[in-house]
């Protein structure tokens, strides 16, 4: 079946399998490989993106569901050729290990950030709980949401 | 195609300076390609069909429904294997596909490539399988008694001990000075470690793409580029060369990607098919498709004196090694080796042995043994204290290891081992104040689950010490190379097969040659089988050191070259050895030389948890460690080496264990196989002790394992003073800890 979407910005349309996710199509079907695909039972918030501004597992929305929708991804965070602060953040505080995590904690962060910009650490800690992350500890994870608050 | 990683410049920095990841900014903004991320043009999808048992014969199979379907272009099985059927990372006791018999659940029985992954899943179900059940061995106390899994034994003839009982991988004893010495005091237990999950996010993946000429280039999520194609080409039927290794973007590690995963089934099906193929486990099948932690179960005696010097320590331990090899014979000598902790003893009787089951196979796990004997032996020491009523941590500076002390196999401790300044500095950060109550219930044990108001919380505090050793052991011919071009412009180019798995060694490389060349202009090429020779693995705290000692003999070869040739461009490779090590004696467990084992590091911790005691929930307030880290090359990721060992460590402590019943894993999910969150870790205070290792380049020490073989120890600890139960298990289980 064919699905037209927006996908950071740009129109996007795809032929998909009924059954396959959004995170499949985003994936290997409009190049867009920045969501990961960790668990694909929303479990570890790897593939976490946007859609229609809310925080949501892409490895849990059909690609069909999305059709007419607009959707955020990592790719879609950096503006005017420099990356998003809450990706500068990360690099800065250590927080990127391995790395696999990262875009889903990147974009989880981003959306925790623009509900309250200057969340307590009990509030990023509930607020990231549903990304996993095998690398850090979360330590250094806290520490860059800490600096990208204002 | 997606090339690999692409070859990175560093910003700044050399050996000891703070510096920023070389990948961050792409693994950032989703530009970094993963080996699940890798593409090529015809690209087809492969599957692997699986056994649905843990011990059964194959009576039959039938590949034809699977051929007949839409979009298969191949279904392979054992008698499609090219060349050698069986490989393994020390044994080649594991078939590439099943052929008469499966030993675990989950093993490999069939291969199919399609065009959608949804087609080859559906292909992999089609095929016909017929099995006929065995009763599996899945108890690994009564392994030795069972029928022979393995009858041609494998592991024998190898310079060990060769125990005639079936199905014994590795046993070995270790006889140090009198093991019969009676103390004053003497305190016992049994203890128990279930089996952990390297549970790394990036599932298992790779991209085979066929070279047209009968050969392959496998772009591959590893940790050992030479090692797999050395498995992979005479399974193959081709010669070394014609199977080019090369790293793809890794998402994690931590031992779990030692031992092949699709690496010959991916070229089989792309060679058979002769179109490139790909290959991504899921989640499920990422926990059967690598070796996991070893369960343990350890018996132990500690026999002192009454002013709390160790006279003796007698220990057995028993390793479960699963199906077939992997490392399990290094996994239980590295057991048996520091079955003590750092600590002196008089006289010593350890025990190891690993078996065969039917159960998951096991092998390499961060911490390779020593995780699993210093939860027994730390529990012992405040066991101990606790019967001569000597403070736990007195107890453990009053028998700390150090330089110029001897280890139970007789080796004598010649480089760095500060134990004593690592207790005493981990001991002296300030602990932090005991929390009010009424509080936030996502700060009460258990989170925003616990429906108290926290009356039945109770607080304790608990120390742990553990060790372990850097690089590879027992006479293992270890070696790094790596290979310097210096360009006439006065640009260098680093090639090292070292693969970046995310512990940053790629920075290590840069920083190693920056500091060496005296220029910035460095970039490090992608890692490959093709442009440089072996690396070794990224396991045994080994990487930095040797890394470290071959860019730098590489760099100064180079800068010598080049002034004889008086400013030419040069290209000169480098092979670098650490000091030589021996064989342990098959009969006593002594050195057969100066030393079995390279180097050691040393780690204490001090852990603040909380247990209510009414629910049997847990929180891990607070952590204050101390490690023993050589030289810092780079603190930052040192720091980040030991908060994320640590997690890995409270993840063993309170959460993680693969469950099985007969063999089979019940809990092959993040749904059901638990790991720690943000909401679970604690905040981490961590000081560096650096005192040079002076075998090492720039006396660096491995730091990646010594935080999870402290952590789950540590945490254990302060889980018995808050409860005052024996807790003789981990994971700690909720009715453990309830009162």
């Amino acid at each position: 079946m064919r699905v037209s979407l927006t996908v950071n910005g740009e129109r996007c349309e795809a032929d998909v399998w009924a059954g396959e996710s959004l995170l499949f199509a985003l994936r290997e079907r409009l190049g867009l490989p920045g969501s990961k695909n960790a668990c694909e039972q929303g479990e570890c918030g790897s593939c976490s993106v946007l859609l229609d501004g809310s925080l949501v597992c892409a490895c849990l929305v059909l690609a069909a569901q999305a059709d007419g929708h607009d959707v955020v991804t990592v790719e879609g965070l950096a503006a005017g050729g420099r990356p998003h602060p809450v990706q500068e953040a990360f690099v800065a505080a250590g927080a990127v290990q391995c790395g696999f995590c990262t875009p889903g904690l990147v974009v989880a962060a981003v959306d925790l950030l623009a509900r309250s910009p200057s969340p307590s650490d009990d509030e990023v800690r509930e607020a990231l709980s549903g990304n996993l992350c095998r690398c850090t500890g979360y330590q250094k994870i806290l520490d860059a949401v800490r600096a990208a608050a204002t | 195609m997606t090339a690999a990683p692409p070859a990175t410049r560093l910003e700044r920095g050399r050996i000891g300076e703070l510096v920023r990841r070389l990948d961050g900014i792409p693994k950032t903004t989703g530009e970094f390609a993963y080996a699940s991320d890798l593409q090529a043009a015809g690209m087809l999808w492969g599957h692997t069909l699986r056994s649905p048992h843990a011990h059964a014969r194959i009576v039959a199979l039938d590949i034809g429904p699977a051929l007949a379907l839409p979009g298969v272009h191949a279904v392979l099985t054992h008698e499609d294997v090219p060349g050698r059927k069986r490989y393994g990372l020390e044994f080649a006791d594991q078939p590439v596909l099943a052929i008469d018999r499966v030993r675990y659940f989950g093993e490999p029985v069939a291969l199919v490539a399609a065009e959608h992954p949804e087609q080859a899943r559906r292909a992999a179900e089609a095929i016909r399988v017929a099995y006929e059940e065995l009763q599996p061995v899945s108890d690994p106390e009564l392994a030795t008694e069972a029928e022979p899994l393995h009858p041609d034994r494998p592991t024998m003839g190898h310079g060990y001990l060769d125990d005639p009982r079936p199905n014994v991988v590795r046993h070995l004893v270790i006889r140090h000075g009198d093991p019969d010495a009676a103390g004053d005091v003497a305190v016992e237990g049994v203890y128990e470690v279930g089996s952990q999950d390297q549970a790394f996010l990036g599932p298992e993946s790779g991209l085979a793409v066929p070279d047209g000429e009968g050969g392959v280039d496998i772009h591959v999520a590893t940790q050992w580029l030479h090692v797999d194609r050395d498995q992979v080409a005479p399974c193959l039927g081709l010669r070394p060369e014609q199977v080019r290794i090369h790293l793809a973007g890794v998402g994690g590690a931590f031992g779990g990607r030692e031992d092949l995963s699709m690496q010959i089934h991916g070229a089989m099906l792309a060679l058979h098919a002769n179109r490139p193929v790909k290959m991504v486990y899921s989640r499920e099948e990422s926990f059967v498709g690598h070796v996991h932690r070893h369960p343990a179960k350890l018996w132990f005696e500690h026999r002192a004196t009454k002013a709390g010097r160790i006279v003796c320590v007698r220990a057995r331990i028993l390793v479960d090694g699963g199906a077939y090899a992997s490392s399990s014979t290094a996994v239980i000598s590295n057991a048996a080796s520091f079955a003590l902790g750092p600590y002196r003893a008089d006289g010593a009787l350890i025990e190891g042995t690993a078996v065969y089951t039917n159960n998951p196979p096991c092998g390499a796990m961060r911490g390779f043994g020593a995780v699993q004997t210093c939860f027994a032996a730390e529990a012992q020491m405040d066991r101990l204290a606790d019967a001569l009523a000597i403070d736990p941590v007195e107890l453990r500076l009053l028998n700390a290891l150090g330089p110029g002390d001897a280890l139970p196999t007789g080796q004598v401790i010649t480089g760095s081992l500060p134990t004593a300044e690592v207790i005493r500095r981990a001991a002296a950060i300030p602990v932090p104040e005991p929390e009010e109550l009424p509080r936030d219930p996502l700060r009460l044990p258990g989170g925003a689950g616990n429906t108290t108001r926290g009356e039945g919380v109770r607080r304790g505090v608990g120390f742990a010490v553990g060790f372990k050793n850097l690089c590879y052991s027992e006479g293992f011919d270890d070696s790094c190379a790596a290979r310097v071009v210096l360009r006439a412009d006065g640009s260098a180019e680093v090639h090292c097969a070292a693969t970046e798995v995310g512990q940053g060694v790629a920075g290590v490389m840069l920083q190693v040659a920056r500091t060496e060349l005296g220029t910035d202009d460095v970039v490090v090429a992608p890692h490959t089988t093709a442009a440089v020779g072996s690396a070794g693995s990224a396991s045994a705290s080994r990487l930095t050191w040797m890394v470290a000692g071959a860019v730098r003999d590489a760099c100064r070869a180079a800068l010598e070259e080049r002034e004889r040739r008086g400013g030419t461009e040069v290209d000169v490779e480098r092979v670098y050895r650490h000091p030589r090590t021996w064989p342990l004696d098959p009969e006593t467990g002594q050195i057969t030389g100066e030393r079995a084992h390279v180097a050691l590091a040393v780690a204490a911790m001090r852990v603040v948890a909380e247990v209510d005691v009414d629910l049997g929930l847990t929180r891990v307030v607070w952590i204050g460690t101390a490690q023993d880290v050589g030289k810092a090359v780079n603190p930052q990721a040192v720091y980040g080496q030991i908060e994320g060992g640590t997690a890995q460590g409270l993840g063993l402590a309170l959460m993680e264990e693969i469950q099985t019943r007969d063999g089979q894993i019940l809990n092959a999910s993040f749904t059901d196989y638990l790991i720690p969150t943000m909401l679970d870790m604690p905040p981490v205070v961590a000081e560096l002790v650096e005192d040079p290792e002076p075998d090492a380049p720039y006396g660096v020490k491995g730091v990646g394992e010594p935080p999870t073989v402290v952590s789950t120890a540590a945490i254990v600890s302060a889980l018995r003073d808050a409860t005052g139960r024996p807790l003789t298990r981990v994971p700690v289980r909720p009715d453990d800890v309830c009162l």
